[in-house]
């Protein structure tokens, strides 16, 4: 399919590069990338990722709006408190590039769902707030055999790494088991600097955006941290594990399972 | 004479209804859907573009084979796709 004057100006920056060109704006075009929480990581991933034309883009998330989001989850305004996350995720996504595909998943992803969620999709970000997900998205993508972003944050920190099947290590070879549901606070507990997801979760976006026009090296194989307050980045070698329980040559996990979540994180439904 | 070397043109993109960036954008995007060796005739606009684009197109690895002033503030551009690096 031909590029219209108005997609070669809308996309001309990344047309320029020697790296991108026509061939890769078109496989931005043809991608469908899932993101999994439209938070702190997930609201500078899809808005990037939309402006660069990913063709399909999903978004998850349970929640609504709230008004201590705002501080750092760019893709929600003021007026959007109250509304489904997923909701006015799109409504921006779409403002800032009418053409790409958004589909919403309201709901919490769990065991029941990761599965039928991310067969649908060439690469998947993780940009949730908890350990049980942040393992069940992991041994969901290395069951399935899917390429994805971790990534988290807390405070002036965040670190990322990537999966790629049959390459890296998976998050579980890092980490072996969630830490125990009081040992780590959450966001929520701890707080964040708003600017941490901006970073970390636009770098997300870059590892996508890599995989996805097959140019340069991903975070396979490491796991790349940030420290805000000495500014500092670290790049650490991740090696396999070849006795990893959902990666290694005899796992011992073979389907995806959820684990408890700490009941203070969890939300009443409202 | 070089310069009545006549060429077999392979396709032709006309970009004199875009501007700067978009004009050397737009060449680009119709080499890459050549063959390498293929040649692409380009109608572009007298002033910014006719200096500019074979220029960006030289850069980029491609062979310019001629500039022909086309008399109505218009000029044709006869570039050679390259290979690939």
């Amino acid at each position: 399919m031909a590029f219209s004057n108005e997609q070669l100006e809308r996309y001309s920056r990344h047309i320029i590069l020697k790296e991108v060109g026509a061939k890769g704006q078109k496989k931005l075009q043809a991608a469908k990338v899932l993101i999994i929480g439209a938070g702190g990581l997930g609201a500078p991933a899809a808005l990037y990722l939309a402006a660069a034309g990913v063709g399909t883009i999903g978004i998850a998330d349970a929640d609504a709006v709230d008004l201590s989001n705002l501080q750092r989850q760019v893709i929600h305004a003021t007026p959007d408190i109250g509304k489904a996350k997923v909701c006015s995720a799109k409504q921006s996504m779409q403002a800032i590039n009418p053409e790409v595909q958004v589909n919403t998943y309201q709901c919490f992803v769990t065991a029941a769902n990761v599965m039928e969620l991310v067969a649908d999709y060439d690469f998947v970000l993780d940009g949730t707030d908890n350990f049980p997900a942040k393992f069940l998205i992991n041994d969901a993508c290395v069951l399935s055999a899917k390429p994805f972003s971790h990534a988290g944050i807390i405070r002036f920190q965040g670190q990322l790494m990537t999966y790629v099947p049959g390459q890296g290590p998976c998050y579980r070879c890092a980490f072996q088991n969630p830490p125990p549901a009081d040992a780590v606070p959450t966001c929520r507990q701890a707080g964040v600097i708003g600017a941490m997801g901006g970073v970390i979760g636009s770098l997300q976006a870059m590892e996508a955006v890599k995989y996805i026009i097959g140019q340069g090296d991903l975070l396979c194989g490491s796991l790349l941290t940030f420290d805000a307050l000495k500014m500092e980045f670290r790049k650490i070698k991740l090696p396999r594990r070849d006795t990893c329980a959902v990666c290694g040559s005899q796992p011992t996990i073979l389907a995806a399972f959820d684990y408890k979540q700490a009941a203070c994180d969890l939300k009443p439904a409202t | 004479m070089a310069d009545r070397v006549e060429f077999a043109i392979d396709e032709t993109v006309d970009i004199t209804d875009v501007v700067c960036p978009v004009t050397f954008v737009k060449a680009k995007v119709a080499l890459e859907e050549l063959d390498a060796g293929q040649i692409l005739a380009i109608r572009l606009s007298d002033g910014e573009p006719v200096v500019n684009v074979p220029r960006s197109l030289k850069d980029e690895g491609h062979q310019v084979l001629k500039l022909a002033d086309n008399c109505d503030g218009t000029y044709t551009l006869l570039v050679r796709r390259m290979e690939e690096d």
